[in-house]
């Protein structure tokens, strides 16, 4: 079932649903997490998808809290960072660049 | 693992290629996108970083004005709308190389859209010349990421045990310009496909916004392509081959798919809608990533950048500022530069009428800049396969050796060196003749030491000199060239040696 | 001025006598580091102490002094920094695990504008992970106790912050506020807190929950002293793209201005759809009181309805997840932070598994739900339409502004609850910020300031704040009406009403 608010019936998500957006979220999320998430999200979902039923005709969509526009800085070089402060926090370092982790798909 | 390919030729007979080139360009700026670190090539890593770039906690980003103007500029010299109002969005997407985990990208409101680039394409079997229309879908804005290096045997991501990153190139400005589907080229596709990016690639240099490497990745190219048989009313599926960094790599990146997917379609496969990579060695490409396991990027307007409202006078000044269109522009070089047609012609085919026109705007003679870019750098560049201008030497320098020729302290030869130095990535000119002590023998004090000594040891060829042989002066000029290592004026010694013997030299004018 | 004389008076006295010759800063701050190791061990409203730091600053204003170089106008006041705020070398946690032991390498711009005016930054506040929370107990290290009553939550997420100013472990606080989290903590602690217009403070060095609504603002025991605080850390920063180009004075004379005059020829609006059955009987009781006495102070009180008000929840809960699932991305494991797993696992396994143990569960359930908002399908219904909604809230209040000067309603809905109420129950959380949500989403300033106390019964006397809305870029207009109150109340009252909360002196309560 379709309303016009096109949210389709109750706003509920399944389990499945919370499972797609830990994976995007990069979240590694337990089963009993997924249990414990499908019914609070579902409930905030439910509270929040009031807001499809407003009467928005004709309503631009605000990004922004203020109403500047054209905000650019000059093409000018400024001090880069020590490259001993850059890598002081990183779990792993080699060869004054970032060591990280096996990647096992490229880039999208 | 090699596909099945179909022969070329046979491909035409039967299918339809429709192509879409996706090319993004690093601008030029002194400093990066959205904060005050240097863009330089080659620098050590992470050395040209701060907070911004890092993607630290806390740390906002704020447009460079210049490189809002240069994709404008883009814009306006690709025949495109530039936007009464265009937004920044966060593209969002995990991967090491962006520090952020998302990147500065523009989605549903790009700066530039619906243009058009005129792209002169050479039929080979007719040999005419004609144009091609090449539509542009949009330009627009868009931040690099940080550069990736796979430790492991190969240097392969697969392979890989582990990778390092650095983030000098996170936050370079790009510009990222998409065709419409370009349709209707036939067996031309290749070379299609080819011209376009020759022609983007000149017309970004003419605008100086970007130096346009492709070995350097400033210009990177992703190709699309698809086949449809003969007659179909839908296009057919499309791959994406990704990074395709060379001109000729464009041509037969494009010429492969086609030939590859033509032998699917003929075994009666679907073609996987996927991207591949080009392999430079073998010319084939091989499946990456199938859309499939595409990502869900969840747009949204970058709430840390207020809108840019290009103020219609600033566009209209850009409009006045841009230079011709390129064939404009080539009629009115080769008027300030006095080529004969013929060499003009050379010029063009050679692709190097940007390359001499930045030489001279860097100070040489226009001959003098032709001389080297049609003489010894394309023969370089024929020897390594690439086109002159990816040659890993900026026009800059090669007026500088120019102009050091033109006063003297180097000769041809020792030019020569000079460039073969310059592209060994020895370093800019002036520290290559250092290093490798180039410098022409200065002075007549230091020559005239060698051509006495020289004149010294050979007592019978004086004699033969004074009676009027005068070829037997090669001995003399011989022996200070290898006095002074090839570092000699043959010339100047020539008239040393004549002078020292109060000879008149009947050769000299 | 005896020890517990300092850590009582206003920072506006000790900034006088310090600049005086009076008292020195170093006496001001070691009086305040003894109230710190005396009492925060009840109240837990600091994360991270920097005595050191402290001394230090404390000792050049002294030398400054000494040396006969003008003062800052806060200088040798002592200051505590909510933990979202970066300060160079000093641990910024946000009050998660991700980020335990990170030291960053630059300052916020609020810090720099701090350090200008010789504030004393005593060391980082406890807060709600990221921000995240409406009773500082998502702080992953601890919870803060509220000083009115040690079962109770200071409200949140600037919880320590307020906490810290409650209990005279600090006179000046940096919180920020991006649904609340100044205001609401501020009503519950019986102090004065201050949002200012967004785009009045930058956020440059304030790690981001939601871009666009998050803003720094000041927290005193006093409204001049709130207004003094904003005076120094609002102004334009180029490192902010969505930073108001303008300067703010006039906050404090505006405050003094309230005192003196009062309010006639103002026009008040009380905000229908913030009074109600649905709201605590108590709180409405004190602040029907406070709205009379704005009219006895000369203010035309009428009644303003703002009627997409009643939807800032929805509206809210799904913009402010949506930017922090992209803000929060960044934490990762790759450059800082906390890691877990190594080079056996994949990335996205390494990626997915430091997220997994570093954020707790509400910032966990916000990445979802704003990953859900945002996600291909879901986009329009819900983030889009959350943005037209928050386009209705802002034109509401352009129209009541039209006719009023300021708004005015309870901050919060219900007094400080105990410690563990509504942990479990993300909604019933949520809810204790229905009355600052819609402000934060219009970018307009608003404050609370204090007003009483509900009467003693089954729970004890407990603080209740009026909150004052003004239109954008007014924000002196929030501060004359926080003004005249102020000064009302010391009439009635002899004093602030933080002076009848515990003392906690001694260790105990």
């Amino acid at each position: 079932m379709v309303d016009d608010s096109g949210i389709q019936g109750e706003a509920t998500i399944s389990e499945q649903e919370v499972r797609h957006l830990a994976h995007l979220a990069r979240l590694a999320l337990t089963d009993d997490e997924v249990a414990h998430f499908t019914g609070q999200l579902g409930a905030i979902l439910h509270a929040v998808s009031e807001v499809a039923r407003v009467d928005r005709t004709g309503v631009t969509p605000m990004s922004h809290a203020v109403a500047l526009a054209n905000v650019t800085r000059p093409d000018l070089v400024t001090a880069s960072l020590p490259v001993a402060e850059v890598l002081a926090a990183a779990p792993a370092a080699e060869d004054d660049r970032f060591r990280v982790p096996r990647i096992l798909g490229e880039a999208p | 693992m090699t596909e099945p390919v179909v022969d070329y030729a046979e491909v035409l007979t039967r299918y339809e290629p429709v192509l879409g080139l996706e090319v993004h360009v690093e601008l030029a700026t002194a400093s990066k996108m959205f904060c005050g670190c240097a863009t330089e090539f080659g620098a050590a890593p992470n050395t040209q970083t701060c907070p911004v770039c890092l993607g630290l906690p806390g740390a906002l980003p704020v447009s460079n004005d210049t490189a809002l103007a240069s994709i404008v500029r883009i814009g306006l010299a690709l025949n495109c709308t530039i936007a009464a109002d265009s937004r920044f969005a966060r593209k969002n997407y995990f991967y090491p190389d962006m520090p952020k985990d998302f990147q500065i990208s523009q989605y549903d409101e790009p700066l530039c859209t619906d243009g058009w680039l005129d792209v002169p394409v050479v039929d080979p079997e007719s040999q005419t010349d004609g144009v091609i229309r090449v539509g542009i879908e949009r330009v627009h804005m868009e931040e690099d990421t940080g550069k990736l290096t796979h430790a492991g045997s190969t240097g392969r991501i697969h392979d890989a045990g582990y990778s390092l990153v650095d983030y000098n190139r996170s936050g370079i400005p790009l510009v990222e310009i998409v065709t419409r589907p370009i349709t209707a080229t036939g067996a031309l596709a290749p070379q299609v496909a080819r011209a376009y990016v020759t022609q983007l690639r000149d017309l970004l240099r003419a605008l100086a916004v970007s130096d346009v490497r492709m070995e350097q990745g400033s210009l990177r190219c992703d190709v699309n392509v698809s086949l449809a048989p003969i007659g179909a009313t839908a296009w057919g599926t499309r791959t994406e081959t990704k990074n395709v960094n060379s001109l000729r790599s464009v041509e037969r990146a494009v010429r492969y798919e086609m030939s590859r997917q033509a032998a699917r379609l003929d075994a009666g496969q679907s073609i996987v809608q996927e991207t591949r990579h080009f392999h430079e060695a073998d010319g084939t490409t091989s499946a990456g990533r199938s859309k499939e396991q595409a990502e869900d990027y969840r747009y949204f307007p970058e709430p840390d950048l207020v809108p840019i409202q290009p103020d219609p006078a600033w566009v209209a000044r850009l409009r006045e500022d841009l230079p011709a269109a390129p064939h404009l522009r080539r009629e009115q070089l080769h008027a300030e530069w006095g080529f004969t047609a013929a060499e003009m012609r050379d010029v063009v085919n050679a692709g190097a009428v940007e390359l001499i026109a930045a030489t001279v705007a860097a100070g040489t003679t226009p001959a003098g800049a032709r001389k080297w870019w049609l003489g010894e750098l394309a023969r370089r560049a024929t020897q390594l396969g690439v086109s002159a201008a990816d040659l890993p030497i900026t026009p800059a320098a090669v007026a500088r050796i120019e102009q050091l020729v033109d006063a003297g302290t180097l000769t041809d030869t020792l030019a020569r060196q000079v460039i073969e130095g310059v592209l060994a990535g020895e370093g800019e000119p002036d520290a290559v003749i250092a290093a490798r002590d180039l410098q022409v023998v200065g002075g007549d004090g230091e020559l005239g030491v060698a051509v006495d000594a020289a004149l010294a040891a050979e007592p019978e060829v004086v004699e033969r000199i004074r009676a009027g042989k005068h070829a037997a002066v090669g001995v003399i000029v011989g022996a200070v060239m290898k006095q002074t290592r090839g570092r000699a004026d043959a010339a100047r010694v020539r008239a040393l040696v004549f002078e020292r013997l109060g000879v008149v030299d009947e050769a000299a004018g | 001025m005896s020890p517990q004389a300092i850590t009582r008076a206003e920072a506006l006295t000790l900034a006088a006598q310090i600049a005086a010759g009076e008292l020195s800063a170093r006496e001001v701050t070691e009086a305040h580091l003894a109230r710190i190791a005396e009492v925060d061990p009840l109240v837990g409203a600091f994360l991270h102490v920097d005595a050191d730091g402290a001394r230090a600053q404390a000792d050049a204003v002294d030398a400054q002094r000494a040396a006969g170089e003008p003062l800052g106008p806060l200088a040798g006041v002592p200051l505590a920094l909510k933990d979202v705020l970066v300060q160079r070398g000093i641990p910024t946690t946000c009050g998660s695990r991700i980020l335990e032991g990170w030291r960053p390498p630059y300052d916020a711009t609020v810090v720099t504008r701090l350090r200008a005016a010789g504030v004393v930054i005593l060391g980082k506040a406890n807060c709600d992970e990221f921000a995240m929370g409406s009773s500082t107990e998502n702080s992953a290290y601890h919870p803060t106790r509220n000083p009115w009553a040690l079962d109770r939550v200071p409200g949140g997420s600037s919880g320590g912050s307020a906490a810290a100013v409650a209990a005279h472990l600090a006179p000046l606080a940096i919180g920020t506020d991006t649904g609340g989290s100044i205001r609401q903590p501020a009503a519950l602690t019986g102090i004065v807190g201050a949002k200012p217009t967004y785009g009045g403070v930058s956020r440059y060095g304030l790690v981001a929950f939601a871009s666009s609504l998050d803003q720094a603002g000041p927290m005193a025991r006093t409204v001049a002293d709130t207004a003094a605080l904003h005076e120094v850390i609002a102004g334009h920063d180029p490192r902010d793209a969505t930073s108001i180009p303008q300067q703010w004075p006039g906050l404090r004379a505006a405050a003094e201005a309230g005192a003196a005059e009062g309010l006639t020829g103002m026009r008040i609006g009380v905000i229908a759809e913030h009074d109600g059955p649905g709201w605590d009987a108590q709180v409405r009781a004190v602040t029907a009181d406070a709205i009379d006495r704005l009219q006895h102070l000369g203010a035309e009180v009428v009644t303003v309805s703002v009627p997409h008000v009643v939807h800032a929840l929805a509206a809210y809960y799904l913009i402010a997840p949506s930017e922090a699932s992209s803000n929060l991305a960044r934490f990762d494991g790759m450059r800082y932070g906390l890691r877990v797993g190594g080079d056996d696992d994949s990335v996205a396994a390494v990626m997915s598994a430091t997220r997994a143990a570093g954020f707790g569960p509400e910032v966990k359930r916000r990445i979802m739900l704003g990953t859900f908002a945002l996600s291909t399908g879901y986009y329009e219904a819900y983030y889009r339409s959350a943005q037209q909604v928050r386009r209705l809230i802002a034109d509401d209040f352009a129209a009541a502004f039209t006719h009023c000067d300021a708004l005015v309603g309870p901050t919060s809905p219900l007094p400080a609850f105990p410690l563990g109420e509504r942990i479990d129950d993300p909604l019933a959380m949520y809810l204790a910020d229905l009355a600052t949500l819609p402000a934060s989403l219009a970018g307009l300033p608003a404050m609370s300031v204090p007003i009483g106390l509900t009467p003693a019964g089954a729970a004890p006397a407990l603080p209740v704040g009026l909150q004052i809305i003004a239109a954008a870029t007014a924000d002196a207009t929030m501060y004359r009406v926080a003004g005249a109150l102020a000064a009302d109340q010391q009439q009635q009252w002899g004093g602030l009403l933080l002076d009848r909360a515990p003392s906690l002196s001694g260790g105990r309560p």
